[in-house]
């Protein structure tokens, strides 16, 4: 059970409202992220959910329950920390079992169940350490580990990769995953970088400025943007946005073509253009390309493009994936 | 630069200060040594002879050396328990978000900057006093005998005096390491669960060990040798009831003109600061092993 509902949500900090009124249901089992620019209120978000912030307003539901003004450790839900918050004085063995002491099981109980999560988490060797002997990874599976013991409603974590390295954030990006397909709880996941997003979540929640710009599945926020935000948040390399006349030809004020959506030939096309910086990542080449009025576009190519600084090229947008929006920002149909 | 040459070029700078600070040390202590074997009394100038231990003898024997020594003991327990939980507790109010923060951790800070013989005799004439003092007044408008604390209690009068100095100090390196304390780990554990007196002692009191170390270390250390305030408001009476190892010294060598036995005593004391050193190291001192 991990149904989480939010209800006109809203929180001010003195005369600032950080996030002004926020609906949101979050099914049972879903792995939910929060994506969106730092400062967006996508953390504040978190710890109203968690119970370390009191909302200024609306209602919080867990399990159709309203937890609005329950203490942090009566909501069943379980945190990670972006800086792990391990006990530094503890060793791991102590550190997964505190909070089953705190909930005062019996010792062999516990000694059995932080056995089983050392051996999930690939932790049993280090049981009797210090936080302060283990590496990054090590400390982020310790904090998993201390989350999973309590077997709690919900999980949440906040920016958990963002003190790793590249490598080990593609390893624990896996097992975070992995342990959500075992152990089928909700999952509520914070973070500002969109790949984790586009690779981890069933369900995307863009936040922006303390409002939700959408919700769906990452591919439905890939294909189908809101608005320009989304748009320009979801994708990497970012979404072309033209604006200006060639914009106002397809009837939009501004227009977005993903990288991959242009088709690109030496010999004839609809723009001409000069190739600039190329980046070539194996499997696929992003060319930025200098158009005479759209302006640089960025464009996909296959990994074995021959293409380089100065060559001439021709664009093609494909009509059919054209994204177009109006003067507001949303999406046209 | 840690070539050969710059090391001794290094050594070779630093060293007429290291030797002005060990010729500073071991002057007076090799003097005091020296005297501690001779009989050396004030009212008999020009009649020092070589004494042998029995200066030590003297010392060692005399009833008041046992209440002092007692009385020494009490006096630094008494005052480093008050200062450490007191100073606990004010920190964690001090840590609190409240109106005028700044001022009142000035004001809480105030009676460190306070001179011990100047804050001895406020407390004793102005609080401490039977017939004129505050705590006679509130006695006496309650209807109750004033205490005459002095003379009743005197070494608790004296161990309240120097707490009330000492404590700033404790609140002050406490309230720092409360700070510094990361506030994640307080949510993380209330999370998990713990109430706040779990998150005290699970959390808390384990972050300030060292801390707590560094404030019984350095305040052991000035304890050991508080004397103004003992002159000031008991003079180490009634009796030997007040008189410590450092006032008995003085009692000693200034008031019997036994510079000798002064000595001797004085050294009695050294290698009693040294033992009591050695077991707080053994006992703490690993805490500030990072």
């Amino acid at each position: 059970m991990g149904r989480i509902t939010l209800r006109n949500v809203s929180k001010r900090f003195g005369e600032v409202a950080v996030i002004p009124s926020i609906n949101l249901e979050i099914g049972d089992g879903e792995f939910v992220v929060f994506v969106g620019p730092s400062g967006c209120g996508k953390s504040t978000l978190l710890r109203l959910i968690a119970g370390l912030e009191d909302v200024s307003g609306g209602v919080i539901e867990i399990d159709g329950v309203n937890a609005t003004g329950l203490p942090p450790a009566k909501r069943g839900l379980a945190m990670v920390f972006q800086s792990y918050a391990l006990y530094p004085h503890m060793s791991v063995r102590r550190n997964i079992a505190f909070p089953l002491k705190m909930a005062g099981m019996d010792p062999a109980e516990i000694a059995r169940k932080v056995e089983a999560a050392a051996a999930v988490l690939n932790l049993t060797g280090y049981l009797d350490r210090r936080p302060g002997q283990l590496s990054g990874g090590q400390r982020q599976r310790v904090a998993i580990g201390r989350a999973i013991v309590r077997e709690p409603k919900a999980f949440l974590f906040d920016e958990p990769l963002s003190n790793l390295d590249a490598a080990l954030r593609v390893n624990m990006r896996l097992e975070i995953s992995e342990l959500h397909q075992a152990l089928k709880t909700t999952m509520i996941y914070v973070t500002h970088d969109q790949v984790e997003a586009m690779t981890m979540a069933d369900k995307i929640v863009v936040v922006n400025q303390g409002r939700i710009e959408q919700v769906g599945s990452p591919l439905d926020l890939y294909r189908a943007p809101a608005n320009l935000f989304v748009a320009g948040f979801i994708g990497s390399p970012k979404m072309n946005l033209i604006g200006g006349p060639e914009a106002a030809r397809h009837g939009a004020v501004t227009m977005g073509l993903r990288p991959e959506h242009i088709d690109l030939s030496t010999s004839a096309g609809t723009w001409r253009g000069t190739v600039g910086i190329s980046e070539h990542l194996g499997s696929d080449t992003f060319l930025r390309v200098q158009v005479e009025g759209p302006g640089m576009i960025t464009v996909r190519t296959g990994g074995d493009s021959g293409l380089r600084h100065g060559d001439a090229v021709f664009l093609t947008p494909q009509t059919g994936r054209m994204h177009r929006f109006d003067a507001d920002g949303k999406a046209m149909a | 630069m840690a070539t050969q040459h710059s090391r001794t070029a290094a050594r070779l700078m630093i060293s007429p200060a290291v030797i002005l600070l060990f010729l500073w040390m071991i002057v007076p202590l090799a003097m005091t040594l020296y005297f501690s074997f001779l009989r050396y009394n004030l009212l008999m100038p020009g009649m020092e002879e070589w004494a042998g231990f029995s200066n030590y003898r003297y010392f060692l024997t005399d009833p008041a050396f046992f209440t002092a020594l007692r009385n020494t003991l009490v006096l630094v327990l008494g005052v480093l328990m008050i200062t450490v939980t007191g100073g606990i507790l004010l920190a964690l109010l001090l840590d609190q978000p409240m109106w005028g923060q700044g001022i009142v951790r000035i004001l809480v800070i105030a009676p460190f900057f306070v001179m011990p013989t100047v804050s001895a005799l406020v407390w004793t004439n102005m609080f401490m006093n039977p017939v004129n003092g505050l705590f006679a007044h509130a006695a006496k408008a309650m209807g109750l005998q004033p205490y005459d604390f002095l003379a009743q209690s005197p070494l608790l009068s004296i161990t309240l005096i120097v707490a009330w100095q000492w404590l700033p100090f404790a609140t002050l390196i406490l309230l720092t390491a409360l700070q510094s304390l990361d506030s994640e780990q307080m949510e993380a554990a209330a999370m998990d669960g713990a109430g706040p007196l779990s998150r005290f002692v699970y959390i808390t009191v384990p972050h300030l060990t060292r801390s707590i170390t560094v404030v019984i270390l350095i305040q052991t250390i000035f304890l050991l040798s508080v004397f103004a305030e003992i002159l000031v408001t008991t003079n180490g009476g009634p009796g030997t009831a007040s008189t410590t190892l450092t006032y008995l010294v003085y009692v000693q060598s200034m008031l019997q003109f036994d510079v000798g036995g002064g000595a001797a005593g004085g050294i009695v004391a050294v290698i009693l600061a040294n033992v009591v050193a050695i077991f707080l190291m053994r006992m703490i001192g690993r805490n500030l092993d990072a």
